[in-house]
């Protein structure tokens, strides 16, 4: 059985890390659904959030084969964590002036905004779960989606305390701890289990 | 003030090292401009570079702790990498590959030789770097050697631009060890698991060990022999895990899997606990997956690398850790017992299922070449193998009675590598005898660096088992596909004495067994390379074999 997992991923920021994660995840045989990559307020570490359809035990070997990846600082996987997991949409709708009032009702309905007004169209933007945009999607579909984009899930795991705290990696040439997982929080870890 | 080249090079000498196997082209002449200035590294020109990621990588195997280096130039130099650094990658292998790469200006043009090589190469290299600024030389070349060498070992690759070759800069060496939150040290096995792998083995009736290659990156033999004799328990080893153990010892079993010896595989079947150590329990190992151990109550998996742990079979209790670390401290922990029953039910399937081969031609068998050559190795000598029946042939008769090196393509099997292999094992190791066993179908892949054995000498005794053919694919489509022989046949392969004569290479050939003793002692008193060709049995198989698709008790033996 294969599910949706949500894998955080804090990499070093340098040339050519995307491809070397896309790469492994396509390597493996994985598949990627959603992919998003941005600055973090470290300026030498970049997030990326990465939701992959795999079984669960595919899902440890990705995040492993991952962590692996010298650029890589740490994964995690938070699906099912309570997270806030949020993407954004862009929509340009078809929007004559005289039939825009349907339209901006729905749109506040799912707490949207009108980002640009034209002559005959309109740029909408929500954000939400993916689940969210989805249906937001399909509500406007009968009033002429002219054009679309989606960024991607971006996702942190509620609550005061930071995932992952990038003290808490050895560095080579400190004493090693014992098993100081790079892989934070994966569900199912195979090691004891049978 | 130095150039970018000098500082490579001089980077080079501080990381230890004396031999670079390359090439030169376009792109690397800077470095080739300055390599005469520097004697302290000897440069050995292949004439193929993929001969010469090869030879980086028979160097590292050959003299552990060490990293191999090859040269290459952009594009077409680079891209003839490939081959060597997926076989370097797979088996675990140190090598650090400096390409040169068109100018950063260039960069993107297509230019004339450039070729996306840290594209082509990401998924067969452990890590990569193209070399933006003058200034990052020094670090990148230390923090290379630094990945290559340290933790699950592997190739590494960095894309030089020429540019950056001629542009100068001061020479600073970091004087401080190469520290990257992304890249911990490995972890120290935990104390606890390792209390309970000595339960276990307290507890077992049928004890089992593998060994595969971890044990041979980490020099563990000696651990990995300690537990054994402790606690009695028989050791198997993996296709690359060969020379970890003793052949002889009394607690020796041999090669598992596929083509493994059949009383390693019943072993292994029969086993209540089961210690793998530095293996990645591939499908050779396995053959069908659900066949492999399935009376196992206690799997416990050892390896340096996290991922993998449970991504072939999943242990009941794993460490993570360096071999060596992780057996000297179980070994604390373990007590002398002795299961009497098991080991004598070993010795019962050992008298059953022999390492052996039938000979019903009365033409020169492969083994009967490969005892010869194993009895002049006194335990000592270092031995390749190249792919297909001769490399499981010399896998199995491999017989030393302490560990030693047994150096092949496990992972990847590439055809064409002990040949160039061999010769970097020979000079990373100049008292060593050096055989290299081929078969004619792999050995013709790379037989270009003959002329550089010849050139620099490398005493090396390569011995063709010649078939005539691709034997194992043959074999393969004799028992497998319907028995139809396609695209196998190798009657029109050079004569090998008139062609080490074309190349300055002594050669001698026979087919008849009286002259294979001597012929080894005239190659082994040769200061030189030689090369033996030997006419054994065309129709000589390797067993036992487990058929493709079956399981690993229903091996089939020599009849
Ligand atoms: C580069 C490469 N191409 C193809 C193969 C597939 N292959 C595996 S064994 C083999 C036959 C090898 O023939 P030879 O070198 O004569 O050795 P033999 O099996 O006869 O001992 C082939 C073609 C391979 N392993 N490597
Ligand atoms: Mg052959």
């Amino acid at each position: 059985m294969t599910e949706s997992r949500l894998l955080s991923v804090l990499v070093d920021n340098k040339p050519g890390v995307l491809q070397r994660v896309a790469s492994m995840i396509r390597r493996r045989g994985f598949n990627i659904d959603s992919l998003s990559v941005g600055p973090t307020d470290d300026d030498t570490i970049s997030r990326m959030t990465i939701t992959v359809h795999v079984g669960r035990q595919q899902a440890e070997q990705a995040t492993k084969q991952l962590a692996k990846l010298i650029d890589v600082i740490t994964i995690d996987d938070i699906t099912g964590l309570r997270n806030v997991a949020h993407e954004l949409v862009l929509v340009r709708m078809h929007a004559p002036p005289g039939e825009r009032t349907e339209l901006l009702n729905l749109v506040d309905i799912f707490r949207g905004r009108i980002v640009d007004v034209a002559a005959s169209s309109v740029i909408i933007e929500v954000t939400g779960s993916a689940e969210k945009i989805d249906n937001f999607i399909e509500l406007m579909r009968p009033y002429g989606i002219k054009e679309l984009a989606r960024s991607g899930v971006v996702a942190l795991v509620r609550g005061d305390q930071a995932r992952i705290r990038l003290m808490d990696f050895a560095i080579d040439g400190d004493e090693p701890q014992t098993e100081p997982s790079r892989v934070a929080g994966v569900a199912g870890d195979t090691t004891g289990a049978v | 003030m130095l150039t970018g080249a000098q500082i490579a090079l001089e980077s080079l000498i501080r990381e230890g090292v004396d031999t670079i196997f390359g090439y030169p082209g376009g792109a690397n002449l800077w470095l080739y401009r300055y390599l005469p200035d520097y004697p302290a590294l000897h440069h050995v020109l292949v004439r193929h570079e993929q001969g010469g990621a090869h030879a980086a990588d028979g160097y590292a195997r050959s003299k552990r702790g060490s990293v191999g280096v090859v040269f290459a130039t952009s594009g077409p130099g680079a891209l003839n990498l490939v081959t060597g650094l997926a076989t370097a990658y797979m088996d675990s292998v140190p090598v650090v590959a400096i390409t040169g790469q068109v100018p950063s200006t260039a960069i993107g043009t297509d230019s004339f030789q450039e070729s996306d090589v840290i594209g082509s190469t990401m998924s067969v290299v452990k890590h990569s770097y193209l070399i933006t600024r003058v200034e990052d030389i020094a670090p990148t070349i230390q923090e290379a050697f630094h990945i290559a060498r340290t933790g699950r070992p592997g190739p590494v690759l960095i894309d030089f631009p020429k540019d950056l070759q001629a542009a100068v800069s001061a020479f600073n060496y970091p004087d401080t060890p190469v520290r990257r939150r992304s890249y911990p040290a490995p972890p120290r096995p935990d104390p606890a698991k390792l209390r309970q792998i000595a339960e276990l083995i307290k507890g077992a009736k049928r004890p089992v060990i593998l060994a595969g290659r971890g044990v041979l990156i980490a020099r563990a033999e000696e651990e990995l022999a300690e537990l054994a004799h402790q606690a009695h328990i028989p050791v198997g080893w993996t296709l690359l895990g060969t020379g970890a153990f003793p052949v002889t010892d009394p607690m020796a079993l041999q090669m598992v899997g596929f083509m493994g010896a059949g009383y390693t595989n019943k072993a292994v079947c029969e086993a209540d606990v089961l210690i793998m150590v530095g293996m990645r329990c591939d499908d050779r190992v396995t053959t069908r997956l659900d066949s492999f151990a399935p009376r196992v109550e206690h799997l416990v998996h050892i390896d340096i690398d996290p991922a993998e742990i449970g991504k072939n079979v999943i242990p009941h209790v794993s460490v993570v850790a360096d071999a060596k670390v992780a057996l000297r401290e179980l070994n604390l922990l373990v007590e002398p017992k002795r299961e009497h029953q098991w080991l004598t039910q070993i010795d019962q399937w050992k008298e059953e299922h022999p390492v052996r081969f039938t000979n019903h031609t009365g033409l020169l068998q492969p083994q009967q070449v490969l005892e010869e050559m194993y009895a002049r190795c006194e335990d000592e000598a270092i031995v390749l193998a190249d792919v297909g029946q001769n490399q499981i042939w010399a896998a199995l008769w491999f017989s030393y009675r302490k560990p030693g090196l047994f150096l092949n393509s496990g992972g990847t099997g590439t055809m064409g590598y002990a040949f160039p292999a061999s010769m970097g094992a020979k000079l990373a190791n100049p008292h060593k005898t050096v055989f290299c066993v081929t078969g004619e179908g792999g050995f013709v892949m790379n037989m270009q660096e003959m002329a550089t054995m010849v050139e620099n000498n490398i005493d090396v005794n390569v011995i063709i088992l010649n078939n005539s053919s691709l034997g194992m694919v043959r074999q393969f489509q004799d028992d497998f596909y319907d028995g139809v022989r396609s695209a196998v046949d190798l009657t029109f392969t050079p004569d090998f004495v008139k062609l080490g004569d074309a190349f300055g290479m002594k050669a001698m050939s026979t087919d008849r067994l009286e002259d294979v003793g001597r012929m080894l002692d005239e190659a082994m008193a040769h200061k030189g390379p030689v090369l033996l060709n030997f006419n054994i049995d065309p129709d000589a198989n390797v067993y036992p074999i487990v058929p493709l698709g079956k399981g690993m008790l229903d091996f089939v033996e020599a009849s």
